[in-house]
């Protein structure tokens, strides 16, 4: 009896020490500008690239979203992380998809985009949320730069232990205005930002079944922010149908015998899980962080929680510090809770069903604060524009820009203002993560649209119900 | 890599759970390079906030934090672990971690330590009430005592770690050199693998 994760894993083991680290195989190796630590490390060494074939990459911490010309990258130390990319490349000669190709993106959006990702694969990257990965039925953790020059180098990958397992179960059928964000919002509100700690999470049941590929990668791209290594969806016939035909997938001959493959990976039957959540879908509602941990989060009809009513005197610190820094009141409406600035992107809400939510919203209003989107990659732009979507944004003044990771992180200079209240679809509301005093509410594009078009967090469904903004 | 040996140094208490890494090292820092160091930009953000404890001059030259639960969440830059590092830490002292964290601070002999929630918050509130006391932490015979020097009755504690982290982390070794070593198997593994499903 064998979990998905457990059959991945004893597939990817090459060798277990008595003492249990054991050694793992690197399926694929993805990589971005952020990598540069593992190539210095990798040159100091003197070693050369092992699996060139195996190695995918893309720049997208650090590129402007106002032109993908390197030099729109106005500060030479951040341009030099893009160009000692392209100059890694040429010497190593691994798969990249650089500026000016319309492929290049975030890198978690471009590897299912591309079929790089796929079932049954043990994949890494140098970034926290590799476990985006997992939504096709891989297993996907983050490592650090000297696990990245590990792998650069070696192809593997040790773990001193094997993850513990989680299986959270979502069943029912998720009420209308609901979206997968809001899903995982819920997830980590119940389970905490530490609750996934030391485990490999498989979310299963009705909600994730039905759930298209896109909304599964936003499900699980947030494992991390639950604290979990790393998060999967078993795959079936959505993943097959998303993954066919696409550039790095299996085909021809190839094709019947990875669905082989692939249809023997999910969980067995009667496999034991370490830990057991459930919730119920059709309770869920929109949701949107008010604090300063993913798990400072409440449904958009509830209120700021009171410190004084914490469970327990950590908490209430933690609530105290949170609302300090949000400038906050306790008891105040969610949908009260005004916004200065809005920014739809990020790995986790950046592919085309989040921009067609984002802008269903959008259609016919008008952005009341400054709104950034920001597609995830070049393909989800292109798309876009053929759908129009981009002149949707552009009547309601949203601005409509290039591929990259943007003010998710704003290490390209894409920063919310200090003090400044952003409705944000990415994946971090932690103090400073979108810019010195930068308070963030983290919501679905659904939401952050709402959000814009009000100037204030909105309960989406009204103005679903044709409310005007 | 140096080798980790004996630390017996000052210990700071930090109250905060979920102290991620935007915290310790602030993204827009994370394209300097390694060898210009990141000890001075520890925490940066915070600090200017003014009066952060380890500023207060009782914890200069600390070695050792204790911290409350998850420590270290959020981002896999491993730039969180050259600023303690760089700062002069040596041991983090935690109920639970960050996974990504735990992993990298190992990378760069820096040690993450974790002990039970409520030996953690005995630790800090003894430390609390002696502030700028020393404790010492002993991979070798993996055990925690503190605080040293004061009368106020923590004592030791003993901790878990993984024998092949701890071996590396003596002889000041990274793994990347052991695994090479292991050369054939991975090869042996990789014409299987290939065999099975050559797709990939
Ligand atoms: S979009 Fe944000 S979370 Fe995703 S890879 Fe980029 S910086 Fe990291």
């Amino acid at each position: 009896m064998k979990t998905l994760f457990d059959k991945i894993w004893d597939r990817h083991t090459i060798l277990v020490r008595p003492d249990g680290a054991t050694l793992l195989h690197v399926g694929r190796h993805l990589i971005h500008d952020g990598s540069r630590a593992g190539f210095r490390a990798l040159a100091a060494k003197g070693l050369p690239l092992r699996s060139p074939e195996r190695t995918f990459g893309t720049p997208d911490h650090y590129v402007s979203t106002a032109s993908h010309d390197v030099n729109a990258i106005p500060e030479p130390q951040r341009r030099e992380m893009v160009t000692a990319m392209t100059e890694n490349q040429k010497q190593h000669g691994f798969t990249m998809f650089g500026l000016g190709d319309k492929r290049q993106g975030i890198v978690h959006v471009i590897g299912p985009e591309q079929g790089i990702t796929q079932p049954g694969l043990l994949m890494v990257c140098g970034d926290s949320h590799t476990a985006t990965h997992g939504a096709l039925g891989a297993l996907a953790f983050g490592i650090g730069a000297s696990e990245v020059s590990h792998v650069l180098a070696t192809q593997t990958l040790w773990q001193s232990r094997k993850p513990k397992s989680m299986r959270i179960t979502v069943d029912g059928t998720l009420p209308p205005g609901v979206t997968p964000k809001d899903v995982i919002i819920a997830i980590i509100a119940r389970i905490g930002a530490a609750g996934g700690t030391g485990h490999v999470i498989e979310y299963a049941g009705e909600v994730f079944r039905a759930m298209s590929m896109e909304g599964r990668l936003t499900v699980c791209n947030m494992s991390i922010e639950a604290g979990a290594r790393a998060g999967m969806v078993a795959p079936d016939e959505t993943t097959y149908a998303y993954l066919q035909g696409r550039p790095y997938t299996p085909s021809g001959a190839d094709w019947p015998k990875a669905l082989d493959y692939w249809r023997k990976l999910p969980s067995d039957p009667g496999a034991i899980f370490d830990v057991e959540h459930r919730l119920n879908g059709a309770e869920m509602a929109p949701m949107a962080t008010w604090g300063t941990s993913p798990e400072h989060a409440a449904p958009v009809t509830g209120h700021i929680p009171d410190p004084a009513r914490a469970a327990t005197a950590e908490q209430r610190g933690a609530y105290e510090r949170a609302l300090a820094y949000m400038d906050l009141k306790p008891g105040m409406r969610i949908d009260e809770i005004p916004i200065d600035r809005v920014f739809i992107g990020s790995c986790t809400n950046s592919r085309i069903e989040d921009l067609r939510e984002a802008a269903a919203v959008a259609k016919g209003r008008t952005a009341k604060v400054p709104t950034m989107v920001v597609a995830g990659s070049g393909l989800v732009k292109l798309q876009a524009e053929s759908e129009g979507l981009h002149t949707i944004f552009k009547q309601a003044g949203f601005d409509w820009r290039e591929p990259g990771c943007s003010m998710c992180v704003g290490m390209n200079g894409d920063l919310v203002g200090a003090g400044e209240h952003c409705a944000s679809t990415s994946n971090r509301n932690f103090v400073g993560r979108q810019g010195r005093g930068a308070r963030t509410h983290l919501v679905s594009p659904a939401m952050a649209a709402a959000a814009a078009v009000t100037g204030h967090i909105t309960d989406v469904r009204r103005l679903m119900a044709g409310e005007a903004a | 890599m140096n080798k980790f040996e004996t630390v017996e140094a000052v210990a700071v208490p930090l109250e905060m759970p979920n102290i991620d890494t935007d915290q310790i090292i602030p993204a827009r820092f994370l394209w300097r390079a390694r060898s210009e160091g990141y000890g001075q930009l520890l925490f940066n953000d915070v600090r200017e906030a003014g009066g952060f404890i380890l500023d207060r001059p009782e914890y200069k030259g600390a070695e050792v934090i204790v911290a409350d639960k998850n420590f270290g969440c959020g981002s896999s830059r491993e730039h969180a672990v050259w600023a303690l590092s760089d700062a002069g830490l040596k041991v983090v002292i935690a109920p639970s971690f960050g996974d990504i964290f735990f992993n990298n601070s190992f990378k760069n002999g820096f040690l993450p330590i974790v002990l039970p929630e409520q030996r953690c918050n005995e630790l800090r509130a003894a430390l609390a009430r002696n502030p700028g006391a020393k404790v010492v932490v002993d991979l070798e015979n993996q055990t925690v005592t503190g605080p040293i020097g004061v009368n106020d009755g923590y004592g030791q504690d003993s901790f878990d770690i993984d024998p092949f982290r701890k071996e590396l982390l003596l002889q000041g070794v990274d793994d990347i050199t052991f695994t090479l070593s292991q050369g054939e198997a991975i090869t042996a593994f990789e014409s299987r693998y290939l065999a099975e499903t050559p797709w990939i």
